[in-house]
């Protein structure tokens, strides 16, 4: 029997229609909007001015504080300005915007090919050479990755548990990875491991990926203290308690973290982008991007540099077909619609799928029938429709006893429930309303 | 393409279930047993379930077409349901206009009064039932004997229930051996050879619909195995302290409506809890009363009372029974 979560989840069609495309670099091109926020925490300073001149890797907003990230350009040529763009959130936000000149990169960047094995830095440096490279958790999240390789005090950190789950339909941006630079990645996990003074890592994942298990397992062999482990196939296992169950039967509590017991996860792609950090010292500034649906002439994965316009890779993948309804940055369960396709590729920005105008739209809403499918499809073990009830009637004390704040919004009710009821929608409602009523009972 | 693009928080994708085709999946589980009531009873079971069936849905569209003025959704399969399983929960010589005033019951008062689908508290079809046992209690225990096609419809020849003859006999106090010979034996009961409610008897037929159910993942087993089971284990500690008054377990389960009921009608989705926990102590709440009913009660039979009841539990027990939740209360190695 495979290893998964023991509570709730859904399976999702898995429209993995780019799993066999290999990773393609994408064009640079002729000009990037690169915002100062691509992480969760505080927004970096801009450092350069309009009109300067940059080279690619060069930082041009450092981050603010210790909940923060550098941020860098992924391209040589000229600050046009600095002003406020759109980024695929649909809000405004601060970001330097660049004219392209050439392809410079930074001189202390290593561009060769080749594997660095041989890890030189000491914990401490590698963790400040996450800060400076600005790595952030690519799996999604985007939180700064320096953070989670600083153990809290008192806390101990035993397993470093990699993330190759991908449980998202559509996307395969980490399954290409684990095929193509499974090396690497593992050269990253070993210098996690390094950071966090852990021997044991175990990467997770889901069978639904052969080749990627059968390549990090015949590669990790020669890797100490690494072990790879199939699981089955379920949404949402890319969640970090879900994983962390899955993988070591510990339950982190509610409001807690893995480090709560013991386990850090970053994800493979972090990995990769922490070995090219501290082996080949280049910051984060490109990444793997699927872009995929089941109207595009040309899906596939690309490597694209951050900044770069939505439409740039769109049109890389054959150009938006004509019955597309909507675009989603992400996965189709936990992705964001976005709204323009002007937005930059941010460090988060694991897939863009278009989808058909048929399956844009929602089901008409139809009256509970109380099924409880939703009670079981939360991986949490919440039940939803009575926090969706709880919402719609603004009963919010009530919502919070019934614990809607730890609701991570996977969508696996509002996936599953026949009745076509927005269930998350409501949730979010009252999750906001919960976190607003109890800041508000703190300052009292 | 349009120029515009659909914005809308995620998920953005939805699973292939629907309300319709959940119910279309009742409607298929419950197909062995029309099959099953047809060859037993003929003619009457197809009048009957058709009766039924028609006036559910009429009265539906009428109510939301003309009473709450409100888009009519006969087309979700609940009143379809409703009115298949009221029809399964009578003999098969009912008249019927008594059929059309226990549908206008199931589904005017116990569903539409409530609010429609999703609201009831009260299992419809049941309501309708038991309206109509206590107000026709002659036409709703008069069971015609099982004579194949040839069972005639409101000129069949009627007899007692299993149920009937034991629970008459040991008031009458005679011994359990002698009643076991008038009554048919296990293996004919399993097939559905007795007397009784036209969806009810054929055990086999409708253990047929629990599991494609089960496959179909339309319900859950909890329900269904905590009614069965709560009742064998009553009945069996009931037959091993006296088995000269007390039948076996096997033949409560056999005999009368427990299946149909366990399967069926307690796992109706809008009067079962939501929680599996809930859903244990629900059915064994069911299979307990049931028991009771039969053994000490004045009906012979009391799955659609112990049901009703239980039902009435429903919202307290939502209110108060927890699932535990992910991350609440931990234990690690």
């Amino acid at each position: 029997m495979l290893k998964t979560f023991p509570i709730g989840g859904v399976h999702p069609p898995e429209n993995k229609l780019t799993a066999d495309i290999p990773i393609e670099y994408l064009p640079v091109p002729d000009k990037v909007i690169i915002p100062v926020s691509q992480h969760i925490g505080s927004p970096a300073n801009p450092v350069v001015a309009k009109g300067d001149t940059v080279k690619a890797g060069q930082i041009i907003a450092a981050g603010k504080g210790f909940v923060s990230a550098n941020i860098h350009s992924s391209v040589s040529g000229k600050v046009s300005k600095i002003d406020l763009a759109a980024d695929s959130s649909g809000y405004r936000q601060t970001a330097v915007f660049i004219d392209v000149e050439g392809d410079d990169w930074i001189d202390t960047i290593d561009r060769s090919n080749d594997l660095v094995r041989d890890i030189k830095l000491s914990p401490e440096e590698i963790v400040k050479r996450c800060f400076e490279s600005g790595i952030v958790g690519l799996g999604g999240a985007t939180f700064p990755s320096h953070v989670k390789l600083t153990v809290p005090s008192g806390k101990k950190c035993d397993v470093l548990i990699i993330n190759g789950v991908e449980c998202e339909p559509y996307l395969t941006s980490d399954h290409r990875l684990m095929l193509e630079r499974g090396e690497q990645i593992l050269v990253g996990v070993t210098i996690l491991m390094k950071a966090l003074k852990v021997e044991k890592a175990m990467v997770g994942i889901e069978n639904n990926k052969p080749g990627a298990i059968a390549n990090m397992t015949r590669l990790s062999a020669s890797f100490k203290g690494i072990t790879v482990h199939p699981l089955k196939v379920k949404y949402p296992q890319g969640a970090e308690k879900q994983l962390v169950k899955a993988l070591m039967h510990r339950e982190v509590p509610s409001g807690r973290l893995p480090i709560d017991v013991g386990a850090v996860v970053h994800n493979v792609g972090t990995a990769y982008a922490v070995y090219e950090a501290v082996q080949k010292n280049k910051p984060l500034f490109e990444r793997v991007v699927t872009v995929t649906g089941k109207s595009l002439t040309k899906p596939g994965n690309y490597m694209v540099r951050t900044g770069t316009p939505l439409i740039k890779l769109i049109e890389a993948a054959g150009g938006i077909p004509g019955n597309t309804g909507k675009i989603i940055n992400g996965g189709p369960m936990m992705g964001k619609a976005v709204s323009n396709t002007d937005v930059p590729v941010v460090k988060g920005m694991s897939g863009v799928i278009l989808v058909p105008l048929e399956e844009s739209v929602r089901e008409k809403i139809k009256p509970c029938i109380r099924c409880a499918k939703c009670v079981s499809a939360c991986p949490l073990n919440l039940e939803p429709y009575l926090l969706m009830a709880l919402s719609e009637r603004s009963l919010f004390e009530r919502a919070e006893i019934e614990r809607i704040t730890d609701c991570m919004e996977c969508g696996s009710c509002s996936f599953i429930c026949p009745a076509g009821r927005p269930l998350l929608d409501y949730i979010r409602l009252g999750k906001s309303n919960v976190i607003k009523m109890a800041r508000q009972r703190n300052l009292k | 393409m349009s120029n515009l693009l659909n914005v809308s928080p995620s998920p953005h994708s939805h699973g292939k279930e629907s309300t319709q085709k959940l119910m279309l999946n009742v409607v298929i589980a419950l197909v062995p047993a029309f099959i099953t009531s047809v060859f037993y009873f003929g003619a009457g079971a197809i009048i009957v379930t058709v009766t039924s069936v028609a006036s559910c849905l009429l009265f539906e569209y009428l109510i939301q077409r003309f009473v709450l003025r409100k888009p009519v959704s006969i087309t979700d399969g609940s009143a379809l349901v409703t009115g298949i399983l009221l029809a399964f929960n009578l003999p098969s010589n009912i008249p019927v206009l008594i059929i059309v005033i226990g549908s206008f019951i199931s589904i005017a008062v116990a569903k539409m009064t409530f609010g429609g689908l999703g609201n009831n508290p009260f299992n419809p079809a049941l309501v309708g039932r038991v309206f109509m046992l206590i107000s026709f209690p002659v036409q709703m225990t008069s069971w015609p004997v099982p004579k194949g096609l040839g069972t005639g419809y409101l000129d069949a020849v009627t007899g007692a229930t299993p149920l009937a003859v034991i629970k008459e006999g040991l008031k009458n106090g005679e011994p359990l051996s002698d009643l076991i010979t008038r009554i048919p034996t296990p293996a004919q009961m399993f097939l559905g050879n007795m007397g009784g409610s036209m969806g009810e008897v054929a055990a086999v037929a409708l253990l047929l619909g629990f599991a494609y159910l089960l496959i179909r993942k339309v319900i859950t087993w909890h329900v269904p195995v905590s009614v069965i089971g709560s009742l064998a284990l009553f009945t069996a500690i009931l037959w091993l302290v006296d088995p000269e008054k007390n039948a076996t377990p096997m033949f409560h389960i056999l005999a009368g409506g427990v299946l149909l009921g366990a399967i069926f009608m307690a796992t109706d989705y809008v009067t079962s809890p939501m929680v599996p926990k809930a859903m244990l102590i629900y059915g064994c709440g069911i299979g307990i009363i049931t028991v009771i009913i039969r053994v000490y009660g004045a009906y012979p039979e009391g799955v659609s009372f112990a049901i009703l009841i239980m039902n009435a539990f429903v919202p307290l027990m939502n209110s108060y029974i927890k699932p535990k939740r992910f991350g609440e209360e931990v234990k690690n190695g």
